[in-house]
């Protein structure tokens, strides 16, 4: 499974589970899973629109995720933001019937951009790849700390002069960055339990909020790479053992910590 | 604003969204003073408060802050919040993003940050739960971990809405003490919001008192009267000592003043 085909492979899926863990900590203590799970769906319609005019679909996952974190964070300042993320989730998944209805490569390309194609990753997808994860990663570590006391507690990160508005408009738009990144390797389903699983796992295991954003990176690495090998080796579609081991991930955390509580 | 003063409000009123929660307001504070913000639900506290940050702008009248040339001018504990308890965080944690959590990039170990952390967890009685998450200390604990957050760069003016609210009677004594200390030691002058003032009247200097929107100051013994009081209230009111508490009491208001008054916490006892 470390043929020349595979080598793009393991180093894209690499690139986009360390990307997935290391934002996917800031989703789980932000409460954010909704807006992460929706950001992804909403941006899929944009590599529908960019197939049909007949432009790099990445343009049109930057575009469509950028049209959610506006959307979002438009509506959520008049309102809740589980009801700003569902709207401006359907409004473009609405969008994304349209596009879809009128390409040729219907079912394929819809499959394609929901599961990912992680067995088909050209020389060509690695550079922007790349290059969105290193953004990504950066705003993070440079957002860290104003991000993270904003997370604990908005008003606190206020009374600082962390503006509560400003960091949920960063983060969401870093979201977007790492959705565009990760969604033509894992897809747009699976973006979401990267982001997720790893991280609430982590958070488990240490009490320390940098450490537990590394360590949610490098299970997100571990979950991925042996959803690869397991796909290899069974032949059986990526994205299960991806949802699966992210899960398991999940609650063999839970129970590490509910051990730890009970002095086991 | 007057010499030794650290805060001055003047005339200062307050609408939200058209309505009027504040009207001429009026107090100040000196250096190291500790005073109670005394209302009940819904007189404004939140809202004096909140204002003093700079979050609401006074839609008349002044809010100054003298800074004495310090970067850090105020430090804020906000109403109770939940703390997510499988946040990531330690209570060393949260007390360092109080010193430096508005500056960008992850936090470099640094002996002399270590060094801040620690006095200042030790001045609120915290190293022994230092390491502990956050979402894991009783309410009192958490409290004296968020005090920390917001003196750790000293400053001189600390600002606390409702910080006794929910915590059981020793958690409270022991916060109004080391809060009191605290005031002392690091000349910071206190402005805590509570519903009840009887677990504060040997610690407060003075006393702002708030009820539909107006303030009465000054010494508690000047203030929480019966003349001031009612005609902060607009009705009579009875100011009753028993055992070294004060009770507040509406005796005969016209009903829906009453009905209000018996409402409030702050009233412990009504006349029957």
């Amino acid at each position: 499974m470390f043929e020349d085909f595979m080598v793009n492979t393991w180093i894209a899926a690499t690139l986009v589970a360390v990307v997935a863990g290391i934002v996917g900590f800031f989703v789980v203590i932000r409460g954010a899973s909704f807006a992460a799970h929706a950001l992804p769906l909403s941006a899929f319609p944009g590599a529908a629109a960019a197939n049909l005019v007949g432009v790099n679909p990445l343009l049109g996952l930057l575009v469509f995720s950028g049209l959610g974190v506006a959307g979002i964070s438009q509506l959520a300042r008049r309102g809740r933001r589980d009801l700003a993320t569902a709207l401006s989730l359907v409004m473009l998944l609405g969008l994304g019937a349209l596009f879809l209805s009128r390409t040729t490569e219907y079912f394929q390309a819809v499959y394609a951009l929901l599961f990912g194609e992680v067995l088909g990753v050209s020389n060509a997808d690695l550079g922007p790849v790349a290059l969105l994860g290193a953004v990504s990663v950066a705003l993070i570590v440079i957002l860290f700390r104003p991000l993270l006391l904003s997370s604990v507690s908005p008003e606190l990160g206020e009374a600082r002069g962390v503006s509560a508005r400003l960091m949920e408009a960063l983060f969401l738009s870093v979201v977007a960055l790492a959705t565009a990144m990760a969604l033509p390797v894992v897809g747009a389903l699976l973006v979401f339990s990267l982001m997720v699983g790893p991280a609430s796992a982590a958070r488990a295991l240490t009490n320390r909020p940098l450490s537990a954003m590394l360590l949610s990176g490098a299970i997100s690495v571990v979950t991925v790479w042996a959803a690869i090998a397991l796909s290899f080796i069974s032949d059986w579609p990526v994205g299960l053992f991806v949802g699966g081991l992210s899960a398991l991930t999940y609650g063999a955390g839970r129970s590490w910590a509910w051990a730890g509580e009970r002095g086991l | 604003m007057a010499r030794g003063e650290v805060l001055a409000v003047r005339q200062a009123s307050v609408s939200l969204s058209g309505r009027s929660i504040l009207k001429d307001i009026d107090f100040s504070l000196e250096a190291g003073e500790f005073c109670g913000l005394i209302g009940a639900n819904g007189s404004g506290k939140t809202t004096l408060l909140r204002t003093i940050l700079g979050f609401i702008a006074p839609s008349s009248g002044s809010v100054t802050i003298d800074s004495g040339g310090k970067l850090a001018s105020v430090g804020y504990v906000p109403q109770k919040f939940a703390l997510d308890p499988y946040m990531p965080m330690r209570a060393r944690d949260l007390v360092a993003l109080g010193l430096d959590g508005n500056r960008l990039g992850v936090p470099l170990p640094s002996p002399g940050r270590r060094r801040k952390v620690d006095e200042m967890l030790e001045s609120v009685d915290a190293t022994r739960f230092a390491d502990q998450r956050i979402g894991n200390l009783s309410g009192g604990q958490q409290q004296r971990v968020l005090i920390a957050h917001a003196l750790i760069r000293r400053p001189r003016l600390l600002l606390l809405d409702e910080p006794l609210a929910n915590l059981d009677m020793r958690s409270v004594a022991g916060v109004v003490a080391l809060l009191r200390r605290l005031s002392q030691e690091f000349q910071t002058s206190v402005l805590l919001s509570a519903h009840d003032m009887n677990p504060l009247l040997s610690a407060m200097d003075r006393i702002v008192y708030l009820a539909h929107g107006r303030a009465a100051s000054g010494s508690t013994d000047a203030v929480v009267r019966t003349e001031v009081l009612s005609q902060l209230y607009g009705y009579h009111i009875d100011v009753v000592r028993v055992h070294g508490r004060v009770i507040v009491v509406a005796a005969e208001a016209e009903d829906d003043a009453q009905a209000a008054v018996a409402h409030d916490p702050v009233h412990v006892a009504q006349v029957p």
